[in-house]
């Protein structure tokens, strides 16, 4: 007896079932995440409730008591108290290009149009010569799309940017403040854990300053402030200095992000690419950025989003993005409806959700793309 | 296939110990009856007189080292011995403070084109590794080649890969880290940097960081290399190995040499008494 319990040898191998019919499929799943303990299933019914009575009054609004073609607010006041998206409709050009020449509007166009394009691209991995494409988005479609917004040469008519408006203004503020303050603000990353004690300094500084001060007072100083201190005569496009001002403060955000990637990465990767006799610029651009800047892509992204939606402060100093587009139109008289400015505000929403959400995801993509395996 | 490895490295250094004997009888008789200590007369590492400190702390005390091309040394003692910073100090992963070091004929200073000049010619492998976990195998391997030595692509991956397949893990090239065992990180390490042909290889305690069962493989690869005649510095506690491989070992404590000697002697008949107590404590 005490034989059989101290020894055993097995002689025949198990062979692999299949699990229970109601730890699997549909049930099972359900079982497991909604109703696996009175908790979870009081939660599961609370939030069933929730739905119905927020789901119902949104499609309502939105398209069950809409109206969707009216020739002015008339129309809209007679469709009841849905949303009047006849009025979008009418001022789509507005919330675009705000009061961009209307006969000059293609040159935006064009300009959404390679942007869209080269964007796209770009992003999408499987795409060949991205190289080239970098090239051209990065140095050519900035000095094109310049030229062709700003005019006044080649026989293009000039537009003044006071003119520019609505989404143009947005992506532009946007676009620009992203592409600048990427390799700003990792360069103000290096530049912060650096061992020289100047490079240091002025990193820590700008960093500091910057973000110690609130956007809004950026761009009152920038729009306000800033020409007081210029010579007379001297002046400076209101928009550029705007742009100027939003890239600077993103930099420094976009720095502390880096910075805490750069942290992440351990003694070891930096010894070992030394070790290799990689300098310095080499050991960062191959082996230390690569992975730093893998690791914060949440946080890059979740700054490039903030920055996107930042673009709305514009309005303070006289700029009408989209959102300043859209309020503005609500002054019209010709559309003055109750409904007009929920009905804007709606689309405005979903104008920013899109670009936002689209970024979002887009990151989720790269994070997946980029991931090799698990991390010593 | 273990066993056969075993005993063909077992072999080995019984007959290079020969083979040095007769070439050191042409050159320093009266030396060379002593000791094999001497491998060839040039000097591949001279340290002098090094001192290092961390802040006010002493690690390091007057080093006096000098390696001969083609030696392989072992320098053990107990953590904290400054055994890894004193390897460390000779491709500048760490700076001393006082006294001089040459490597291959160049003296570090601050100087960072001498330093980069002695990294490429001074490999080291790490007790963690130190993989580049976001590039794959081949392309850890083919990076420092790529950049540093600025051979082509092609070239530099089929240099690669002959020194995968020395370290056996050829068919793991196009994986990441990541998917590897300890083992075969610390092989693709040793591999990725004998691509920059190095002529003197540190290894700082490549070993500790393993399970048991891969430790093995990992000083197979080391013999092998020990086999071609590279200078070798080991900082390490498998005293097979040393036996094995070592034509000198070096006991340090408190920052200090306190002793070396060649394998045998230094097994069977230490002389400082730190020294027995520390073989009796890892020799059970």
């Amino acid at each position: 007896m005490s034989n059989s319990t101290l020894s055993f040898v097995r002689t025949t191998m198990e062979v692999a079932k299949a699990p229970p019919a109601s730890t699997v499929g549909v049930v099972g799943w359900m079982r497991k995440n909604l109703f696996s303990s009175w908790i979870n299933t009081a939660l599961t019914l609370f939030a069933i409730y929730l739905v119905w009575i927020i789901v119902p009054p949104i499609l309502d609004f939105t398209i069950f008591n809409a109206t969707w073609t009216a020739d002015d607010r008339e129309g809209c006041l007679a469709g009841g108290h849905g949303a009047c998206w006849a009025y979008v409709e009418a001022k789509f050009g507005q919330f675009i290009y705000g009061r961009y020449p209307v006969e000059e509007r293609w040159r935006v166009n064009i300009v959404f149009a390679i942007m869209a394009i080269g964007t796209v691209t770009l992003a999408i991995p499987s795409v060949p010569y991205k190289k080239w494409n970098a090239i051209f988005m990065l140095v050519i479609f900035p000095i094109l799309a310049f030229f062709l917004l700003v005019g006044g040469y080649f026989g293009l008519h000039h537009v003044e940017t006071p003119l520019w408006g609505g989404l143009l203004v947005t992506l532009v503020v946007a676009i620009t403040g992203i592409v600048v303050s990427l390799p700003l603000g990792v360069l103000f990353a290096l530049g912060r854990r650096s061992e020289m004690p100047v490079v240091r300094m002025v990193s820590i500084i700008f960093i500091e300053f910057w973000r110690g001060v609130p956007l809004i007072t950026v761009l009152f100083m920038a729009s306000v402030m800033l020409p007081l201190f210029l010579p007379e005569g001297v002046t400076f496009d209101k928009l550029m200095r705007v742009l100027i001002g939003v890239a600077l403060f993103s930099a420094a955000y976009m720095a502390e992000v880096v910075r805490g990637g750069l942290q992440a990465i351990g003694k070891g990767q930096y010894e070992g690419a030394q070790a290799l006799g990689l300098p310095y610029w080499k050991t960062m651009n191959l082996i230390i950025l690569p992975q730093a800047l893998k690791l914060v892509i949440p946080g890059i992204v979740n700054t490039f989003i903030g920055l996107f939606k930042d673009t709305t402060l514009v309005l303070i100093v006289g700029l009408f993005d989209l959102l300043g587009a859209i309020q503005l139109s609500f002054t019209d008289p010709k559309w003055s409806t109750p409904m007009t400015s929920h009905t804007g505000y709606v689309f405005a929403a979903f104008g920013f959700f899109i670009f936002c959400f689209s970024m979002s995801r887009y990151s989720i993509f790269m994070e997946n793309r980029l991931h090799t395996g698990h991390k010593r | 296939m273990a066993r056969q490895a075993t005993k063909k490295t077992a072999k080995a250094p019984a007959k290079r110990a020969t083979a040095a004997k007769t070439t050191r009888a042409k050159k320093a008789p009266a030396k060379a009856a002593k000791s094999n200590l001497v491998v060839s007369d040039e000097v591949a590492i001279d340290i002098t007189n090094m001192d290092k400190w961390y802040g006010d702390f002493h690690v390091l005390k007057g080093i006096d080292l000098k390696v001969m091309k083609g030696e392989r040394i072992v320098v053990c003692g107990p953590s904290g011995s400054g055994k890894s910073t004193m390897i460390r100090c000779i491709n500048r992963l760490e700076e001393h403070q006082s006294g001089r070091i040459e490597v291959d004929g160049i003296e570090l200073t601050n100087d960072l084109k001498k330093i980069d000049e002695i990294r490429r010619e001074v490999g080291m492998v790490f007790q963690h590794f130190n993989l580049f976990p976001h590039l794959t195998i081949l392309e850890n391997c083919t990076l420092a080649p790529i950049w540093v030595r600025k051979m082509p692509k092609a070239e530099a991956e089929e240099v690669a890969m002959e020194y995968l397949t020395k370290v056996r893990i050829p068919e793991q090239a196009n994986k990441y880290p990541g998917q590897l065992s300890g083992g075969q990180q610390q092989r693709v390490a040793i591999a990725r940097s004998l691509c920059m042909s190095p002529r003197i290889m540190l290894f700082d305690e490549p070993t500790s960081a393993l399970d048991p069962e891969m430790i093995k493989e990992v000083l197979d690869v080391m013999v092998d290399l020990a086999e071609t005649g590279m200078t070798m510095i080991v900082v390490t506690h498998e005293m097979g190995f040393a036996r094995q491989v070592a034509n000198r070992v070096i006991f340090m404590d408190e920052g200090q040499i306190i002793e070396q000697n060649e394998p045998e002697t230094f097994f069977t008949k230490p002389k400082h008494e730190r020294t027995k107590l520390f073989l009796s404590q890892i020799l059970h």
